[in-house]
């Protein structure tokens, strides 16, 4: 056949567009946000990875990037920005303190954020260092190459 | 200077004063519940000039046998001398007077307290939780608050395994 072609997976090309252009929503409480801005910026440069473009309302972002502790007093705040995000989304738990709480095992502070709401990547560190933030975001992209559609309605 | 400030302050207020230290910049006086806003509105004027209020917090001291204490620490700018001001409240519904009147900033410092430990500041023009939402239950800071009670204001789902 003259001219060729090639063939894929509608889901393959599907994942590949996704995991290329996550428009990025940063919630940041605390000082992990050092960490992320250090990330975000030339130095190690999100924007390599196809997540560099930031979003400051949650109905244009996909990927939410929850940075720093969250208190029971945000948590509402918090699941509103995720009801508010358009599916498909994607949400990394950035730092200990969203992780799991980390050393603020107290009446004040959520123990992780997936009490809250579904997270997809976990990043650990006080603060993670940038190259651990990007190694998560490699995973996340690995994830949703591989995702198949109805996998969130599936998890809730 | 010590012994001139503590000389000045037994002088001008000759009962209802404890005076606990006199290490010179470490000058620690007890006062009464019901005298301190005299006290306080006197150690602000002349001579001693205490304008400036640096912190104000509470002690939970019922573990000691004591109740709750008050804490004031006090700023003289034209002296450059500090002095702190200790108030002894019972254990059982600890109350005493605002100073919001007297100083800016002891509004949103008395309203940290009321919120931690659960002292009540009569005359204060605002007395409301500052730090902990509406509906918390309790003082968290309060020695009997227990250490691992929860208060979620989302209701919390089980995390994925």
């Amino acid at each position: 056949m003259k001219g060729g072609f090639i063939t894929t997976r509608f889901e393959h090309v599907l994942g590949w567009a996704r995991k290329y252009s996550l428009f990025q929503y940063p919630f940041i409480t605390a000082c992990c946000g050092i960490e992320y801005m250090s990330t975000a910026c030339a130095h190690y440069d999100l924007d390599r990875f196809g997540a560099g473009l930031t979003r400051f309302s949650p109905r244009q972002a996909d990927m939410l990037l929850v940075v720093g502790t969250v208190t029971h007093k945000l948590a509402p705040v918090l699941k509103t920005v995720y009801d508010q995000m358009t599916e498909p989304k994607w949400v990394i738990a950035f730092g200990t303190c969203a992780v799991s709480g980390g050393i603020y095992n107290n009446y004040s502070c959520v123990q992780g954020i997936d009490r809250i709401i579904p997270v997809d990547i976990y990043i650990p560190g006080c603060p993670p260092r940038p190259e651990s933030v990007l190694d998560g975001l490699i995973k996340l992209q690995e994830k949703i190459q591989n995702q198949r559609p109805e996998w969130r309605w599936q998890k809730t | 200077m010590a012994e001139d400030l503590i000389r000045v302050l037994t002088g001008r207020f000759p009962s209802g004063l404890e005076v606990l230290s006199t290490a010179p910049g470490d000058e620690v006086v007890a006062v009464g519940a019901d005298m301190l806003l005299d006290v306080m509105t006197w150690l602000k004027g002349q001579p001693l000039d205490y304008v400036m209020l640096l912190d104000l917090t509470c002690v939970d001291e019922r573990p000691l046998g004591r109740g709750f204490t008050m804490v004031y620490h006090l700023q003289s700018l034209s002296r450059n001398h500090r002095l702190r001001i200790k108030v002894f409240l019972p254990a059982e519904s600890p109350a005493v007077r605002s100073l919001a009147g007297l100083w800016k900033n002891a509004n949103w410092l008395e309203r940290e307290v009321y919120d931690m430990f659960g002292v009540a500041f009569t005359g204060h023009p605002d007395l409301r939780r500052i730090l902990m939402y509406d509906g918390f239950e309790g003082h968290p800071l309060r020695k009997d608050y227990p250490l691992r009670k929860r208060q979620p204001l989302v209701k919390e789902r089980i995390p994925d395994a």
